[in-house]
């Protein structure tokens, strides 16, 4: 970045069809913007924490699709070079489009509070798959909830909508990105390679290192202290790459969620099914899987699956360079990292599975969608013949970091995966863990439920439909 | 007055219209009240509220919000210039706590800034010191201390003592039966706009719009004819915005008032969880003394409610408990008893269902039990228990079971659902699946329409007929999506025989139909339905006389049909008769009134006949259960609902449907968590969980009962749908209790509290494992 370069004084994108600029400080959220300053009312706010989908709007970046993300917490930080469309942007010459159409006849709206939010939702996924099966409108719908029609005319609408032909949606040209932007004491960095990158989070340490901001804009959204210096990696190069060879899959941290979720289907088909109710598909556009490892939830499902695989992944700062270390490694206790003050991470590793190893992961929450975990229990095992001959299994809900079970583990190693073996791994789970009890459950809950779980790795090995969702 | 049932064709009423405000919604161009323009000078305004559940008030500083740049105005209960009272039913509720602060969330004061976010920032700078007392946070602390909001009730009737002692045999249980948040997607919201003279202008997200008036100008210590409330529509109520909205309302007008600024207050979500009251959780515990048959002979019924600090609707809540409590059946000796039980929680409120659900869940896990413990057929003892279908034998509150349909409702959902075969094929799965296990049930609803309280079941609607045809409809009653805009259209649209969109529906406005009864209790469109049929009635009555003048016949001769007034071959349309009316001087608006027949009720014996007719449904519900985690989902429904003659089937599906939905996430998914603190932690969707569209039943079949009108003379012989099928929803947790008691032995009735989450469910199921055979175990 040129030091000299002055900064611009407006977030500056494309907001239903038209290049517009707003001096808004950078940490202002995308609601807010909308809302207030682009007096746009159609989005609306049902919780401000980006669970309820009712600020639903479409985000297109680069050459991507028009993807469905909550600007309840997103920030205006993230719109600079962007293409925004709210639900004012949909109609075409005055008219409604056919899935709104569909939705006006079949009674999908009640109170209509959640529609607008439920309109953009359905129009992202209808421009991606103009033929959705029920469960692919499910997978859409999972970050929108709607208190009023019990979903199931909302459902069918889609099915009715799907089957006429949506217009064409005309792509903006979108204006550059600009590197920096300072508005009312908020500077926004916005780096392109990964040495600009490393150089701004060594000078400003302390600044907001923003990948998809679905962590970090939960607080920005409750009006907790501003953000003066964010440093954003959605557009570092490096940190956007996904890589594969034989052996391994490598993700850029700044990957998403969505983007991983289209990689690993094949090969990892039990992590694409954990991916598809990681939060919902809003979220999964934003979020992303460095920010997921950054974060260092005891409760977040990206963990538990990426230690039980073996994964690495790789740090860097501008005064030391690369290093890569275990995933497990990089947990050290309640919210503390391995990560250096002027490190960021750069790439999660993973490697593919070999003939003879199993790989499962299992998530258990209240509700199938769109909730955190109350347990995640992922397994990987080689097996040599009908014997476990190596095994890890990590847990994410069940101690202040996301950890393996070595205990249990090593009454698996060397015996075949029967039900004395899982008895022995599940007593044997209480020498590694003491959970605590809060709103998702008990800790006698999560304790039953973390062995459950081995026992149903038992089941699901055998070849057995061990879950409810899958009848 | 006289409705014809029998006319067969009718223009509107009758039709699946799509919702008035559909193709607004889908555009993103209904305005609720966040989204109406700005007046100039507007301030955004949070609540202060308490952190601590219990304790003595010291200190109430606001000195640094309003350091805050751009902080305006705060007001405490010091500052109100009326009184600090905002009691829906008995007075001593305050609006912000003065010297006893009762529970975690409860408002202390308001605070307004030129934004929103600086509002916010500010309601947490306000200085609070508060000396900390012991909270009582459960029900049966309560009990124990007899610490009681209201008196308790008893609905009794018969010989109860005698009947558990002479009977075959005596089942003992008890059920803790979790509460609810509203979780209506708009959050509370008021926008108060300061008037000459003192006046005030309120818009607000409110089911009581009177209500609302009434406390706004008690509050700034004026008359209620100072006070305007318009409601053009909310983001949903559920009953959460019936009494709670006077709090938003009037904490807005006070700074109105004190700023001379417009003043919009808008609850964030965690703050609206926490400060305002949700459905009451209760722990019922009961004796039945049935016959080896089944046949219920005696039972005593106890509730501990949950009220919370205050009465706010406690009482009625548990009146209609206490009247539900029989559901279906007829119990000659019973005695149901109801505590109000005060602890240091938010005050809980009307719910849709305003405590029938409670009454419900529980008399249908005794009769789950009941046929569990003696290993008979559920449905069989249900069937043995049902009012009869001609006796018109009586509830134990002393109203006869009339128009009955239970045998109906439930005969048909057991053929259209398949049971025998489903019942053969989940019995067959379960004896040869070792973790996952399915359950079928099969429950009937009836539950009675008007509010217990008779005086509230009056409603008023203003109806205009403008010179060029076009109608102008006004009604007590508020849309919070329920459709009932569009219903009581479609029945003006039908007196007058005119196209339903010569009919502009306008908002709820206090200073248009005054002295209006919350929109609730499910009787929205019964009563101002009626009220605006009336008002309709009327004026066609004088246009007719006209119409005769004007065409040269008898008054009989003139007919309304399709926009039209026809007298033999001739006719003029609708908007020249309105015209020749004016010309006339003969008036072309009314204010109609309606108040309901036929009830009474004695608050004291809680005897009399509360509700004008009942209505029946029934549902079938198939679940599957995984036994090592304790997942759960419903599989299948199937529901069938008596709408009478329904006014707008459409409307009416979309009620059944959602309401279910609702249920079901009551009964499942939602749970209210507490910390020992006596903080709500559950303040939010990321940790309050209601259903999402996968949860709803894979295979949902929902039928509104056929050629059924309704045996009242209600407004075009319809029946009210809002609360009944939320009720259809306790078939889900019955099937789930069916799933558990496969894992145990016959004869063994199994232990689930509501909600049944993953862990309470797996908690039955290792319950029930370990307590083996029936036999030697209590
Ligand atoms: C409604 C909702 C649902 C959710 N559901 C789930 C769920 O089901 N499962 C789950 O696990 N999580 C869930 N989350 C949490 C969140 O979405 C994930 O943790 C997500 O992966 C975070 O990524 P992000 O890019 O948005 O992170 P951000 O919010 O941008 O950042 C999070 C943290 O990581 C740091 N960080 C980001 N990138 C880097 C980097 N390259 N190097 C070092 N540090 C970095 C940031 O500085 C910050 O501290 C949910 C969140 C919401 C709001
Ligand atoms: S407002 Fe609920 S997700 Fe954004
Ligand atoms: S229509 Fe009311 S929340 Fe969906």
């Amino acid at each position: 970045m040129n030091a000299e370069t002055k900064a611009a004084e407006a977030i500056r994108f494309v907001l239903n069809g038209k290049t517009v600029e707003f001096a808004v400080r950078p940490d202002t959220t995308a609601l807010d913007l909308v809302r207030l300053h682009a007096g746009l009312t159609g989005t609306k706010e049902g919780c401000a924490e980006g669970d309820c989908g009712a600020c639903t709007v479409l985000l297109r970046r680069g050459d991507g699709p028009r993807q469905a993300a909550n600007a309840c917490i997103m920030t205006a930080a993230q719109l600079d070079g962007t293409e925004l469309t709210t639900v004012e942007g949909l109609k075409h010459d005055g008219a409604l489009t056919p899935l709104q159409d569909a939705m006006a006849q079949n009674g999908s709206s009640q109170c209509g509070f959640c529609t607008p939010g439920i309109v953009m939702a359905l129009t992202g996924l209808i421009e991606e798959n103009p033929e959705p099966e029920e469960t692919a409108i499910h997978d859409a719908l999972a970050g929108n909830l709607c208190r009023c029609t019990g979903y199931r005319p909302i459902v069918e609408a889609t099915k009715v909508a799907a089957k006429a032909k949506p217009a064409s949606i005309a792509r903006s040209v979108l204006p550059p990105l600009r590197s920096e932007i300072a508005v009312g004491g908020c500077v926004l960095h916005q780096p392109g390679d990964l040495a600009g990158l490393l150089e701004l989070r060594g000078r400003y340490p302390d600044a907001v290192l923003l990948a998809g901001g679905t962590d970090l804009g939960v607080a920005r959204a409750d009006y907790h202290s501003g953000w003066d210096r964010i440093v954003s990696t959605a557009h570092v190069r490096e940190l956007r790459a996904i890589t594969a060879t034989r052996d391994e899959w490598t993700f850029g941290a700044a990957v998403t969620w969505e983007e991983v979720l289209a990689t690993v289907a094949d090969d990892y088909p039990s992590l694409a099914t954990l991916i598809r109710r990681f939060g919902s598909t809003q979220i999964r556009s934003m979020g992303t899987i460095g920010g997921n490892i950054g974060t260092a939830s005891p409760i977040g499902d990206g963990p538990p699956p990426l230690i039980a695989l073996g994964a690495t992944i790789t740090l860097a700062s501008r005064a030391d360079g690369e290093r890569s270390i275990l995933l497990e490694d990089f947990f050290l206790d309640y919210r503390k990292t391995a990560m250096r003050p002027d490190e960021v991470i750069i790439s999660v590793t993973l490697p593919r599975l070999k003939d003879g190893e199993l790989f499962r992961v299992y998530k258990l929450s209240k509700r199938y969608d769109q909730d955190i975990s109350t347990v995640c229990g992922a397994f990987w095992l080689r097996m040599e013949g009908d014997t476990v001959s190596e095994c890890r299994i990590a847990y994410g809900g069940m101690a202040a970091i996301p950890k393996r079970a070595k205990s249990s583990e090593n009454k698996i190693i060397g015996r075949p995966l029967d039900s004395e073996s899982t008895r022995a791994a599940v007593e044997a789970l209480s020498d590694d863990f003491s959970p605590l009890s809060d709103w998702r459950g008990s800790a006698e809950y999560r304790m039953k439920a973390a062995g459950a779980l081995i026992q149903r790795l038992a089941h699901d090995a055998a070849g057995e439909t061990v879950e409810v969702m899958a009848l | 007055m006289n409705i014809d049932v029998r006319s067969v064709q009718r223009a509107t009423v009758g039709r699946g219209i799509a919702h008035d405000s559909a193709r607004k919604h889908v555009a993103g161009e209904a305005d609720y009240i966040d989204d109406m323009p700005e007046l100039p000078g507007t301030l955004h305004a949070a609540l202060v509220t308490s952190p601590v559940a219990h304790g003595k008030l010291i200190a109430l500083d606001p000195a640094g919000a309003l350091a805050i740049e751009s902080v305006v105005a705060f007001c405490g209960p010091d500052d109100i210039p009326g009184h600090n009272d905002i009691g829906p039913i008995l007075p001593g509720e305050p609006l912000f706590a003065s010297e006893i602060v009762d529970y975690v969330g409860q408002p202390l004061g308001v605070v307004a800034a030129e934004t929103f976010e600086a509002a916010v920032k500010a309601s947490r700078a306000v200085h609070v010191d508060v000396e900390e007392r012991e909270p009582v946070l459960d029900v049966e602390t309560a009990h124990e201390a007899e610490s009681y909001v209201i008196p308790s009730q008893t609905v009794a009737e018969g010989d109860v003592e005698a009947g558990l002692a002479s009977a075959e045999q005596l089942i003992e249980g008890r059920l803790e039966i979790g509460g609810q948040d509203h979780f209506y997607l708009e959050t509370q919201i008021a926008y108060a706009i300061p008037g000459e003279d003192g006046d005030m202008t309120v818009h607000s997200s409110t089911q009581h719009p009177t209500e609302v008036q009434h406390h706004v100008a008690h509050v700034l210590g004026g008359l209620a004819n100072s006070v305007d409330v318009f409601v053009r529509r909310m983001g949903g109520g559920f009953g959460g915005k019936e009494s709670q909205a006077t709090i938003i309302a009037a904490a807005a007008a006070l700074l109105a008032r004190k700023t001379r600024r417009p003043v919009k207050l808008r609850l964030k979500r965690s703050v609206d969880m926490s400060a305002t009251g949700k459905r009451h959780d209760m722990v019922a515990t009961w004796k039945a003394g049935v016959r080896k048959n089944g046949r219920i002979e005696a039972l005593d019924i106890e509730y501990l409610a949950r009220a919370g600090n205050t009465p706010d609707l406690t009482g009625p809540v548990i009146t209609r408990a206490l009247t539900h409590s029989d559901n279906s059946y007829f119990i000659p000796a019973a005695r149901f008893v109801g505590h109000a039980c005060k602890t240091n929680t938010v005050s809980n409120t009307a719910f849709r269902g305003f405590g029938g659900p409670q009454g419900i869940i529980a008399i249908e896990t005794i009769i789950d039990q009941v046929a569990r413990e003696l290993t008979l057929d559920p449905n069989v003892v249900r069937a043995i228990n049902y009012y009869g279908p001609e006796t018109g034998e009586v509830t134990p509150y002393g109203q006869p079971v009339e128009h009955n349909r239970l045998v109906e409702v439930t005969e048909t959902i057991l053929a259209t659902s398949e049971w025998q075969r489903r019942r053969a094929e989940i019995d067959a799965h379960n004896a040869t699946s070792p973790v996952l296990r399915r359950g079928l049930a099969m429950m009937p609803v009836k539950f009675g329409i008007s509010f217990n309280l008779t005086s509230l079941n009056q409603a008023g609607a203003l109806v205009h007929v403008y010179q060029d045809g076009s109608v102008h409809l006004n009604h007590g009653g508020t849309e919070m999506g329920q459709g009932l805009f569009m219903k009581v259209a479609q029945v003006v649209a039908e007196v007058f025989q005119v196209d339903i969109e010569t009919v502009k529906i306008t908002a709820t406005a206090t200073g248009k139909v005054p002295n209006t009864s919350a929109t609730a209790a499910s009787t929205g469109s019964d009563i101002n339905g009626m009220a605006a049929y009336n008002a309709a009635t009327a004026i066609k009555g004088r246009m007719t006389n006209v119409a005769a003048d004007h065409l040269e016949v008898p008054a009989e001769e003139i007919v309304f049909r399709e926009g039209r007034v026809h007298a033999g071959n001739r006719s003029i349309s609708f908007a020249e008769l309105a015209k020749h009316t004016w010309a006339a001087r003969v008036q072309l608006s009314e204010a109609g009134y309606y108040a309901t027949p036929k009830i009474h009720w004695d608050v004291k014996t809680l005897k009399g006949r509360p509700f004008f007719y009942y209505t029946y449904g029934a549902a079938v519900a198939e679940v599957a259960i995984d036994t090592l985690t304790g997942e759960s989902r419903c599989l299948r429904a199937d529901l069938l609902q008596d709408c009478g003659a329904s006014l707008n089937p459409a409307v009416d599906l979309g009620q059944i449907e959602g309401a279910f939905v609702q249920g079901m996430g009551w009964l499942t998914c939602e749970e209210l968590w507490w910390d020992e603190k006596g903080r709500l932690r559950t303040i939010g969707p990321s940790t309050y969980k209601i259903p999402g569209s996968r949860d709803v039943p894979r295979d949902f079949n929902v039928a509104i009962l056929e050629n059924a009108p309704n045996g009242e003379e209600t407004v075009f012989r319809s029946k009210a749908v809002g609360e009944p099928p939320l009720m259809l929803a306790v078939s889900v947790w019955l099937a789930i209790r069916d799933a558990i008691a496969s894992c145990g032995q016959p004869g063994i009735s199994p232990k689930l509290k509501a909600p049944a989450t993953p862990e309470h469910i797996l908690e039955a199921v290792d319950d029930i494992r370990a307590r083996g055979s029936a036999t030697g175990v209590a």
